[in-house]
């Protein structure tokens, strides 16, 4: 691995070497190491592009990262990664894509990640998203999520991404069974001439499941964001979403977020918010010895955080 | 020792209003408290010294060096700091990152929990908190003091350190003025119309319509706006309780 992928490694994974437990990294279309444990197994898939990772029942405390990195202008692929997930796991999944862009053409990642999880399982999925590259090439993330949560099982989904994606159009879609919670927490800064869209789908079909959306995001330069939310409360249920914005320069932000109710005791609540940074926060920074653009980025890291 | 010049401030507002006049001020004693009745100038000038309102005329000077056009930034680096009245709220800027840009450097959780110790607050249950609207007035009150007193500069306006909290907060807070009064090595200016706080000043400035009206020792004045705040319940008039 070079130090550009090293670079990407470690900005989209947290890693600077191979990861501990069971691991997948993908690079530039091909394989470039994984390792399989004893309750973690990672098989590549025959009909199409991708890979299977089947986790045994009752596995705990275990990890599975599955990094994408790019690196040759140009490239393009769509890759379905597919977590079997059993009943009573409790494992991080950290999954990623980095994309150095040298070059003046189009490089491309669009990822399926479908996720079956077992009863009673807890699954904490991480997934981040950065670009770099001095080519005029574009760095473009299309990653789709697809849940299906059984009987009492959690996940928690926390999305970021903070620099140099040309453009993105994320789909996260969500079905949860009896009791099951789902929460999801995305943070998204677009500058530039940046454009990033986010769907987000959920459908609460068991008694007693409950989501929380929670999307904060920055839009600077001339980027644009928008935002949609679509939560369907089809049974007792508890459904939550909130989307907060700071707009900063010429950057356009939408937020659409849609809330049904098709049952009597479905509670639904939707939340967005979108302004620019407080003068009076600025203010505060100021008097505190910072100056007017320390302070801004400040308030925007601490917003991101 | 801050120095205001000839100070004026006029809103064009369609009527025109002068919500300062002509006002000469020197501050270098260690506590100083500035009183009047509400809508008399006295936030606008304690905004005007942190540099928030430019004056429409008049000068500022810090230790002899002439502050007027400069910015909130470069009047916090030459040591002034201010305390709103109303604390700013953040969202994900925890209290220890607030006290750590106070202190201008990256201090330990430990130094960032002596100065919320100081202000009577359990350091550890808040230092991982946001600066955001779970924290009650009072709380919020007591870490823009923390701020303050972090920064350790040469010169510290609080504007109505009092206003909005409870009664139980004030008597704390009174004793926190109490303790900064014996510490400082500053000076310390402090917008009241509380006469507890009144009452530890080393010197007390009134300030009414925009101009001073009285200025000198607590034992000077104190005794004079208590009688006049004896005669407003009685003549409705002069009442420094605004």
């Amino acid at each position: 691995m070079d130090e550009i992928q090293k670079t990407l490694l470690m900005q989209v994974a947290d890693l600077h070497e191979v990861p501990a437990g069971a691991y997948n990294i993908r690079s530039n279309g091909e394989s470039a190491g994984r390792h399989s444990t004893e309750h973690i197994e990672i098989v590549t898939k025959e009909d199409k592009p991708g890979i299977d990772i089947y986790i045994k029942p009752g596995t705990k405390r275990e990890s599975v990262h599955i990094p994408v990195l790019m690196t040759q202008t140009g490239l393009k692929e769509l890759v379905y990664n597919d977590f079997h997930i059993g009943e009573d796991c409790d494992v991080t999944i950290v999954a990623g894509c980095g994309i150095h862009n040298g070059g003046d053409k189009a490089s491309e990642h669009s990822g399926i990640h479908t996720f079956y999880i077992g009863k009673n399982a807890r699954i904490r999925y991480v997934e981040k998203h950065y670009g770099s590259g001095e080519g005029t090439g574009e760095r473009i993330m299309n990653p789709e999520t697809v849940v299906e949560m059984d009987e009492n099982s959690y996940m928690e989904m926390d999305t970021v991404q903070i620099k140099g994606v040309d453009s993105t159009e994320r789909v996260t879609k969500a079905r949860l069974g009896k009791g099951a919670q789902l929460v999801i927490k995305e943070k998204l800064m677009t500058h530039g001439k940046q454009k990033a869209t986010t769907n987000f789908y959920v459908d609460l079909d068991g008694e007693g499941s409950s989501t929380n959306v929670i999307s904060r995001s920055v839009a600077k330069d001339n980027s644009e964001q928008t935002f949609y939310s679509h939560i369907n409360g089809n049974n007792q249920c508890a459904g939550h979403s909130e989307c907060d914005a700071i707009i900063m320069d010429n950057a356009v932000v939408r937020a659409i977020p849609e809330i049904t109710a098709n049952h009597l005791d479905a509670s639904l609540i939707h939340e967005a918010a979108i302004g620019k940074i407080a003068g009076e926060q600025l203010i505060k920074l100021m008097t505190l010895g910072l100056t007017e653009a320390e302070a801004e980025e400040q308030i925007v890291n601490g917003f991101l955080k | 020792m801050l120095e205001l010049k000839n100070i004026s401030y006029h809103v064009d507002d369609g009527d025109g209003k002068d919500i300062l006049n002509h006002v000469d001020l020197r501050i270098d004693k260690r506590f100083t408290a500035i009183t009047g009745p509400n809508g008399g100038g006295k936030s606008t000038l304690a905004k005007m010294i942190a540099g928030i309102i430019q004056p429409t005329e008049g000068q500022i000077f810090l230790d002899g060096q002439d502050i007027t056009n400069m910015s909130v930034t470069e009047r916090a680096r030459l040591g002034i700091s201010f305390a709103f009245q109303q604390p700013v709220r953040f969202k994900g800027i925890t209290v220890l990152d607030l006290i750590r840009l106070a202190a201008g450097e990256r201090l330990s959780v430990e130094g960032a929990c002596k100065y919320l110790s100081e202000v009577g607050l359990c350091a550890r249950d808040y230092i991982n908190r946001e600066v955001n609207a779970s924290l009650s007035g009072g709380e919020l009150k007591r870490i823009e003091i923390a701020t303050v007193i972090a920064r350790g500069t040469k010169l510290s306006v609080f504007d109505e350190p009092e206003a909005g909290i409870d009664l139980w907060s004030f008597q704390n807070l009174i004793k926190v003025f109490e303790e900064m009064h014996g510490q400082t090595q500053g000076n310390i200016v402090i917008i009241s119309h509380q006469e507890r706080i009144l009452n530890i000043a080393d010197e007390i400035v009134v300030i009414a319509n925009g101009e001073i009206t009285n200025a000198g020792t607590r034992d000077e004045i104190l005794p004079q706006l208590l009688d006049d705040s004896f005669a407003c319940r009685h003549n409705a008039g002069g009442c420094i309780h605004g």
